[in-house]
């Protein structure tokens, strides 16, 4: 697994906050407060879909479940070409588009849940209020990173290949059939891939969502967990969880495996890799037949027709420069518009988000004040215990090929399972221990931060070089002694990596693991968290806004303040290159 | 190769940009023509612009200021009857060899009846026919450059542009595939009219063209045109070779000049600042202990390059250091040790930093760093200071290089200190 990338580090060190990102805050409280406003006419009651616990009901919950997932991904793929593409290629656009994206992925998009369900519920009928959230959510928590992979790609394809373009005249369909798409295939597959896994956490959430009188459930995989585990049924509990992890096994070796394997061949590398990927599944399919014949009768025809369709519509840049400063003028005279409107939006939102802000009471900020500092407690403590293991575990699997082979399929089996799905089941243990969900909402947490950092460590371990390695044991170096001097600094650029990924995570998982609706009781701790889903089922707007709000600039100040500097650290300092 | 007209010309084409507050020129006032039937090479050191003209002159990038005709018309946008061959060749990776090949003709929207068939053809004509099917990471560089040759005959180009085509090669493919393009040109199986060639390879210039267009830096401009009128196949160990090469390596390498010319002034003075060679010391030590082994410490420039194996625009460079030290002075094509240059080939390790370090400091741009320096607070400076400071005499990437330079030699003279963690630029506290 390679290394991601998770800040732009070239730029130079910036302001915490700027301008752009006061901005992008402003729209996120305007957003919020439109929901708000809406919500406002929500259904007091809704009721919840019957779920079966029958086997037989299974596939058809997990391709309902699939379905809104592809769904999702569907909109942010689509949406990832043409943002990518016009930050990348509009000058202009890219200075307002590119913080944005900044701030967008490392808001916790769990929190806005509540108020999209109850916004879209006031204006639509319940299950395709609950269907469209759950869609809008996935789509919200895969597309990011989509983004600024394909944005990252358009802006570093190698100046020699621009150039070839360009002398062989290359329509813009070509260019981007050709040139960008493939340039970009890899890096898009492998953020696909974890737009897939963190997609899944916010699936089941949004599957199993209830609060108060309100019952948000969706006919799929999450909410047959719930059932299960409030009926305490272990059969079905099992059969559910074995279903869901058929499910992602499946996707993984028939969708993700086959895509990297084909994919190898977009890698730049212009040496033969050491080690391809491979899938089973990929090469049976291209050993047969009916690929052979689809892709001589069908593929390459349709191929070659939409080509010189696209070729006639948009035939290349011919001699003549781009003409007429009349079309640039109205464009900029529209961009202007559309500017003036939006500030104006801004404007008015921001007053009437204020507005409301300034309803709630002292004691309410107060309470906000106090559960965002249990929640931050809660979210270090997780990140802390998840650290104490995965270290040394991750070193001694990255290390040891032999323990490799046999552990790592378990672990990512393990890993798979999107931590919100278990939440009903572990809920059903962890409610009896001393300490109740307080201790509880810790380890739901952990359990949905730990793997990131396994998986990181892992991947830091095994790419320590083999000489460094020789020499250290040549030195004689004792343990504690190569453990400083070798394996810590060689680890941190992933450590920092996972530990960005896994409180996002712990952040989100404290919307669903601080107040849980379970077995007709309701089981609830100090956090924020807690007071977001209670503001939810009150019906108190101004007291949502003001907790989700609160919530977002926390965690956008503490990525800024924090995870950034360590990245940059890492990426400066500590890189093994 | 029919016909004589004037396929291409460039009037007075200047290339100039902006780099925060100062205008950097990287081409200036550039004329030139080309016939039907020559092969032009452009050469020069890195840096000279003439990478930045090519592109020019096939539209893919448009001067600051100046004409380009093709055929009489101003050409707008990229030429369609030029093409390029590239350094790094620019093959798309995830295209087969044929498929790299058809996607020139397909940009023109040829049918697979017509561009398939073609394609064979040209590979074949390159000598690559069994490679249809192989992705370009399975081919060696020669071969990964054959089909750049092919790509860029599949569009049947009037104008054939070069740009540094073999420099990226091993020794013996690049002589090998200058031997095939030589053959297919001259024999007229080329649907080409003229070829126009980047490179800073002096003695590839000589073998393949039938004219240089020499050009310099700071600012690239060209200074010089040498006609070669010798019949191909050329033997490079023939006397009227070796004069040729000689001329050129003369005009490139320049004339020792009074010292206070040489050494330019320093930054934020009147006056232009001399840009240091970007050379590593060991490399400079090996070129003075050879010309010290040679009889009369003296040596033709061009021999040395066989002498030491390496390419001209390292070995010009190198010369260039040498001459700026004053360990070497430069007279027409000919190299020669100074008596101080004699002792720094002899001296021993310690006694060789000496002698660096006093030269050093004589270079106004080292001098204008060491005041800086003493200038600032513990005599220690963030090297983006520096470097910001360079900004204003040198564009942004090249005083980055300086200032890179400036530190190696700096430290081996022992005169200053960097620590890279924290980007700090410290004195020797001896100094």
């Amino acid at each position: 697994m390679a290394l991601r990338r998770i800040f732009q580090v070239g730029q130079p060190m910036r302001r915490p906050l700027t301008v752009g990102d006061a901005l992008v805050l402003v729209a996120l409280a305007t957003l919020l407060y439109a929901g708000a406003r809406l919500a406002v006419h929500a259904p007091s009651m809704i009721e919840g879909p019957e779920i079966s616990l029958s086997p037989r009901a299974l596939p058809w919950y997990a391709l309902l479940s699939v379905g809104r997932m592809a769904a999702a991904y569907a909109l942010s793929m689509a949406f990832t070409l043409v943002y990518g593409y016009v930050a990348a290629y509009g000058r202009r656009a890219e200075v307002v588009l590119m913080p944005l994206l900044d701030v967008l992925q490392s808001v916790p998009i769990l929190s806005f849940l509540p108020v999209v369900l109850l916004s879209l519920s006031a204006v639509l009928p319940e299950s395709a209020a609950a269907e469209l959230a759950s869609v809008v959510l996935i789509f919200t928590s895969q597309v990011w990173n989509l983004t600024f992979a394909w944005y990252q790609s358009l802006t570093t394809v190698p100046n020699e290949l621009r150039e070839a373009s360009a002398t062989f005249r290359f329509s813009g369909w070509q260019r981007f059939k050709t040139l960008e798409l493939p340039f970009a295939a890899l890096s898009l597959l492998w953020n696909s891939m974890m737009s897939w896994a963190g997609g899944w956490f916010f699936l089941m959430a949004a599957e199993a969502f209830v609060v108060g009188q309100r019952d948000f459930r969706l006919p799929g995989l999450g909410a047959y967990l719930y059932e299960a585990a409030a009926q305490g049924n272990v059969g079905a509990i099992l059969a559910g969880i074995g279903t869901l992890v058929l499910v992602i096994v499946a996707l993984d070796q028939l969708v993700w495996r086959p895509l990297l394997a084909w994919a190898d061949r977009f890698k730049l590398e212009t040496v033969e890799g050491e080690d391809p990927p491979t899938s089973w599944f990929y090469n049976l399919v291209r050993r047969s037949h009916l690929t052979d014949w689809l892709s001589r009768a069908v593929w390459r025809p349709l191929s070659e027709r939409a080509d010189g369709w696209m070729l006639r519509r948009f035939p290349p840049p011919g001699g003549g420069e781009a003409k007429g400063s009349v079309r640039h003028l109205t464009q900029r005279i529209l961009a202007f518009l559309l500017a003036a409107a939006g500030l104006g939006i801004l404007a008015y939102g921001g007053l009437r988000a204020g507005q409301m802000l300034l309803t709630v009471l002292p004691g309410q900020w107060a309470e906000i004040g106090l559960g965002i500092g249990a929640t931050l407690l809660r979210v270090v403590v997780a990140l802390g215990i998840a650290l104490a293991w995965t270290v040394p575990l991750g070193v001694a699997i990255g290390t040891n090929r032999r323990l490799a082979t046999w552990l790592q399929p378990v672990v990512q089996i393990t890993a798979s399972i999107p931590a919100t799905a278990l939440f009903p089941v572990f809920l059903l243990l962890l409610v009896g221990l001393p300490g109740g969900l307080n201790l509880a909402a810790v380890l739901l947490m952990l359990m949905g931060t730990q793997w990131y950092l396994l998986f990181n460590v892992i991947a830091g371990a095994s790419a320590i070089p083999q000489d460094l390695k020789y020499t250290t044991d040549l030195l004689q170096l004792s343990r504690g002694e190569r453990w400083q001097t070798l394996i810590l600094p060689a680890l941190f650029p992933y450590v920092v990596t996972g530990a960005i990924t896994a409180s996002g995570g712990a952040w989100n998982a404290s919307i669903v693991a601080e107040y849980v609706e379970f077995g007709g009781q309701t089981l609830q701790t100090v956090g924020i968290g807690a007071q977001i889903a209670r503001a939810t089922a009150a019906g108190d707007y101004s007291l949502l806004l003001a907790a989700t709000l609160t919530m977002v600039v926390t965690v956008v100040l503490i990525n800024r303040l924090v995870w950034r500097r360590l990245y940059r650290l890492a990426e400066e300092r500590y890189r093994m290159e | 190769m029919t016909g004589n007209g004037v396929l291409l010309e460039v009037r007075h084409v200047h290339q100039r940009y902006r780099s925060g507050e100062r205008v950097f020129t990287a081409v200036q006032d550039v004329n030139l023509f080309l016939s039907a039937g020559e092969f032009v090479c452009l050469l020069g050191p890195s840096g000279c612009g003439k990478s930045t003209l090519l592109r020019i002159i096939t539209g893919l990038q448009r001067p600051s200021q100046g004409q380009v005709l093709y055929r009489g018309v101003p050409v707008r946008g990229v030429n369609p009857h030029a093409t390029i061959v590239f350094q790094t060749f620019a093959l798309f990776p995830w295209l087969t060899v044929q498929e790299n090949v058809e996607v020139a003709l397909k940009a023109r929207g040829q049918s697979p009846e017509v561009r398939i068939p073609r394609a064979v053809k040209l590979l074949d004509m390159v000598g690559l026919d069994g490679f249809e099917t192989a992705y370009p990471r399975e081919l060696s560089g020669g071969m990964r450059q054959k089909v750049g040759f092919a790509r860029a005959m599949a569009v049947e180009p009037e104008l054939l542009c070069l740009d540094e085509p073999f420099s990226a090669l091993d020794v013996l493919s690049a002589e090998a595939l200058r031997g095939e393009l030589l053959e297919l040109w001259t024999g007229g199986e080329l649907p080409t009219k003229a070829i126009l060639m980047v490179t800073h390879n002096i003695e590839e210039a000589v073998f393949m063209s039938d004219r240089i267009v020499v050009m310099d830096r700071d600012p690239g401009r060209v200074v010089a045109e040498v006609a070669i009128p010798l019949a191909h196949p050329r033997q490079r160990k023939s006397a009227e070779f070796l004069a040729v090469v000689d001329r050129v390596y003369a005009t490139l390498a320049g004339q020792t000049q009074p010292e206070h010319v040489e050494l330019g002034s320093a930054p934020g003075e009147p006056g232009r600042t001399r840009a240091l060679p970007h050379i590593a010391i060991n490399d400079l030590t090996g070129l003075l202990e050879h010309l010290d082994e040679a009889p009369g410490n003296r040596r033709d420039i061009y021999r040395l390059a066989d002498d030491l194996s390496v390419d001209s625009d390292r070995l010009l460079r190198l010369t260039e250091a040498a001459e700026l030290f004053g360990f070497a002075t430069i007279a027409e094509g000919d190299i020669t040790l100074t008596a101080l240059g004699e002792t720094f080939a002899e001296a021993r390790i310690l006694a060789r930093k000496e002698i660096f370090a006093t030269r050093l400091r004589r270079l106004p741009l080292f001098r204008w760093l060491m005041s800086l320096m003493r200038a600032a607070e513990d005599q220690r400076l963030k090297s983006d200071v520096v470097r910001m400071a360079l900004e204003l005499e040198f564009p942004a990437e090249e005083a980055a290089r300086q200032l890179e330079t400036a530190v190696s030699w700096g430290r081996y003279a022992e005169l200053l200190a960097y620590d890279d963690d924290e980007e700090m630029l410290y004195l020797e506290p001896a100094d």
